[in-house]
């Protein structure tokens, strides 16, 4: 178990390179839909599982060996969304946004997939490489609705495997396709959401700022939509002298457009006061 | 004001998660595909669990199920592990006594050690191996949820999160787990209301405890209209509302008081609707809790059983160490509706609530009553003898639910909350509660002369 569980401020292991000799999996989800069943079952740890939001809080690390191929596999809390309100939302987005593991298993609920797939979607503003594991098929089959993993696949544009984590089925081929995505042989090319043209005429902007301070690597234009939504946490984990840079950039920046000055004084204002 | 004014971050905010939910919907209708006919019972429960009148009844006769469940069921199995042990020991008497090993040496190894563990888990583990496993179906059902789906306004109109709905129905379990499920609140004022109160939930470590209190309570007293089994089991309920009350008491209290602070909002998923997986359950409630509980019991209970054999047949002028100290402590039991014994064994059975009534037997025995308990029915006429009437009965439940937390617990609040302040007052508080609602419910006893 890490032991840094959503504080502020720079946590071990919170710099880019998880520091690890395996490549990293990481395991994203909503809360509920099998994402520690699957831990447990790649593993073999015994990590508590239970079906209530919140649950796990702290990241659960282990090993599983894949084609004599280890990896470390990290097991990030619930998580609704990457625009977080709490501590396990904010501990998930961290760890995508700054440690960039080699690849995200996106564990999916397959009955209610609507609502998982908005995860997904900002999953893929996070990294490309990026595997969704369509979990619970059994239960989606029960129910009489199940998605079909190619035209799922098709649409989000990285590879869908079918999994019910509880029986092992499906595991074997989300580690080939997870192996495949690590090594480089199969590239994802995930169709990226637009946002409304105003919207993204502020990303433009921000992202070049975000871009000269933060480490090499990192989710810029994720952290950008962070800081433009009003969550001044997204670039908590930066050095005090980085910080200033980002403020004194967002200081400077071309304010001609009316929108465009709101939205950066806004984010200046927060970074600057929110973090002191 | 200009034309134009500026878009606020709540606004992008919105406008982005709306944007992401429009393309989450578009690419769910294009990957769905209907496959045979399938029923989902989820909607039909959702309405059944969470309605207005639905919830409460429900909630409550899921709890009294299970306890009758385990009232009922516990029994038996209790008096044939209790025979069995009690024959065992008069092998293991007859054994020390043809070595030749010395009086002492088979008083703490018998009548300390061995009677303390074998009463532990006589009376421990049937409850425990009905309990935990229905306990855990409910859990795996996704039940828990719904208990703090249900239970979130009444903790926002005390001024607490709802979360701590949760950490309440964790601290069932264990309250040292229920105190680390605090973490998921996120406000650190609510979080610390939710570790202070945890205690009140009535934890696996005292169902047992309660469970056998309430079943010689009804056994000797009875219930008007009611069959034994099904009178303990409402006295087991009552309890564990009476410790509900108080969580909610304690926390409005504490929210005026020590931590004030408006609430902050949670965010809570119902689970759908899951078949338990029933082996898988049974298997792991069975090692992971009914084994870990009772290892840990007896773990505790052998020193425990050892130091207060010696505590009892010590003698410094004529009284027994244990008499002594029970004498120092007798006035205050007293006025609290116990008594001095009762209040030794709450304070020796610090390490685990477990060995509360084994310890207490062993400091009754030693004071003379040559019985050897080997039924609930003998525990009755032991605790009889020794001056309890229904009121002890209720306070001894009553302190039991209320008194200060276990040694694992304050040792997990001092983990988290990385505050010797705190941790005293998860010890101080409860105990304060304990004294003011036993003496109560001792004065109100005693003027209606029961």
């Amino acid at each position: 178990m890490a032991t840094w569980a959503g504080g502020r401020g720079p946590g071990p292991g919170l710099r880019l390179g998880s520091g690890h000799p395996h490549p990293t999996i990481a395991l994203a989800g909503n809360p509920n839909t099998g994402k520690s069943t699957l831990f447990n079952a790649l593993t073999g740890l015994g990590q508590h599982t239970g079906n209530w939001s919140g649950k796990t809080v702290t990241l659960a690390r282990g090993v599983v060996r894949h084609r004599g191929r280890p990896y470390a596999v990290v097991d990030l809390p619930g998580t609704y969304s990457l625009l977080p309100s709490s501590a396990e939302e904010r501990v998930a987005s961290d760890f995508l946004c700054l440690e960039r593991p080699e690849a995200t298993v996106v564990v999916v609920d397959s009955t209610c997939l609507e609502r998982n797939l908005n995860l997904v979607l900002q999953v893929l503003e996070v990294t490309d490489r990026v595997v969704v594991a369509a979990n619970l098929l059994d239960e989606a089959r029960r129910k009489g609705l199940e998605p079909d993993p190619e035209a799922l696949a098709e649409a989000l544009g990285v590879p869908v495997v079918g999994t019910v984590a509880t029986r092992g089925w499906g595991l074997a081929r989300l580690m080939d396709t997870v192996e495949a995505v690590v090594t480089g042989s199969v590239r994802p090319h995930p169709r990226r959401v637009r946002y409304d043209p105003d919207v993204e005429a502020l990303l433009d902007r921000l992202e070049p700022l975000l871009v000269k301070a933060l480490p090499r690597g990192a989710a810029v234009r994720w952290l950008a939509v962070r800081v433009l939504c009003g969550d001044p946490t997204a670039l908590s984990h930066l050095r005090d002298g980085e910080l200033d840079e980002v403020v004194r950039l967002l200081a400077v920046a071309d304010r001609s457009e009316p929108g465009v000055a709101g939205i950066l004084t806004t984010a200046a204002g927060t970074l600057g006061g929110g973090l002191k | 004001m200009s034309a134009a004014p500026p878009p606020r971050s709540v606004e992008v905010a919105d406008r982005v998660v709306a944007t992401l939910f429009r393309r989450a919907e578009e690419i769910a209708r294009l990957s769905l595909v209907p496959c045979g006919r399938g029923r989902d019972w989820t909607p039909v429960l959702d309405r059944v669990l969470a309605s207005r009148l639905g919830a409460f009844p429900v909630m409550l006769a899921g709890l009294a199920a299970v306890l009758w469940v385990t009232v009922v069921g516990a029994n038996h199995p209790s008096a044939v592990l209790a025979a069995v042990f009690s024959t065992v020991e008069t092998w293991l008497d007859g054994a020390f006594a043809s070595a030749g090993a010395p009086a002492w040496l088979h008083g703490v190894l018998v009548q300390g050690v061995y009677r303390t563990v074998a009463w532990v888990v006589s009376v421990m583990l049937p409850p425990m191996a009905i309990f935990f496993p229905c306990f855990a179906l409910l859990e795996d059902l996704g039940y828990l949820p719904w208990v703090a789906f249900n239970l979130d306004a009444l903790f926002k109109r005390v001024g607490a999160c709802g979360k701590q709905a949760l950490t309440m129905s964790m601290g069932l379990g264990c309250n040292a787990a229920g105190v680390i499920a605090c973490r998921i609140i996120d406000s650190p004022r609510e979080r610390l209301v939710a570790v202070l109160t945890n205690s009140f939930t009535v934890c696996n470590g005292r169902f047992p405890t309660l469970i056998a209190l309430a079943t010689i309570l009804t056994a000797r007293y009875g219930l008007p209209g009611v069959g034994s089994g099904l009178a303990a089991t409402l006295v087991v309920v009552g309890v564990v509302l009476t410790g509900v009350s108080v969580t909610f008491g304690v926390s409005w209290l504490l929210t005026r008081t020590l931590l004030r602070g408006a609430p902050s909002f949670s965010v809570l998923e119902l689970p759908p609707f899951r078949w338990p997986r029933v082996v898988q359950v049974l298997v792991r409630s069975a090692l992971d809790r009914t084994l870990f509980v009772l290892a840990r019991a007896v773990k505790v209970a052998a020193p425990a059983g050892a130091l207060v054999w010696v505590l009892a047949n010590v003698h410094v002028g004529g009284l027994s160490l244990v008499g002594r100290l029970a004498g120092w402590l007798d006035p205050v039991g007293r006025l609290v509706g116990l008594d001095g014994f009762i209040l030794v064994a709450f304070i020796l059975g610090l390490p685990a609530n477990e060995i509360v009534l084994p310890l207490l037997l062993m400091g009754y025995l030693s004071a003379g009553t040559m019985v050897r308990p080997d039924s609930l029915g003998a525990l009755g006429a032991i605790l009889a003898a020794n001056g309890w009437g229904p009121a002890t009965a209720v306070c001894f439940m009553l302190f039991s639910l209320l008194h200060w937390p276990c040694a694992t617990t304050l040792l997990t609040v001092r983990a988290e909350t990385k505050s010797a302040f705190w941790t005293a007052a998860a010890a101080l508080i409860p105990t304060l509660v304990a004294f003011v609602v036993c003496g109560a419910v001792a004065g109100v006893a005693r003027l209606a002369g029961v």
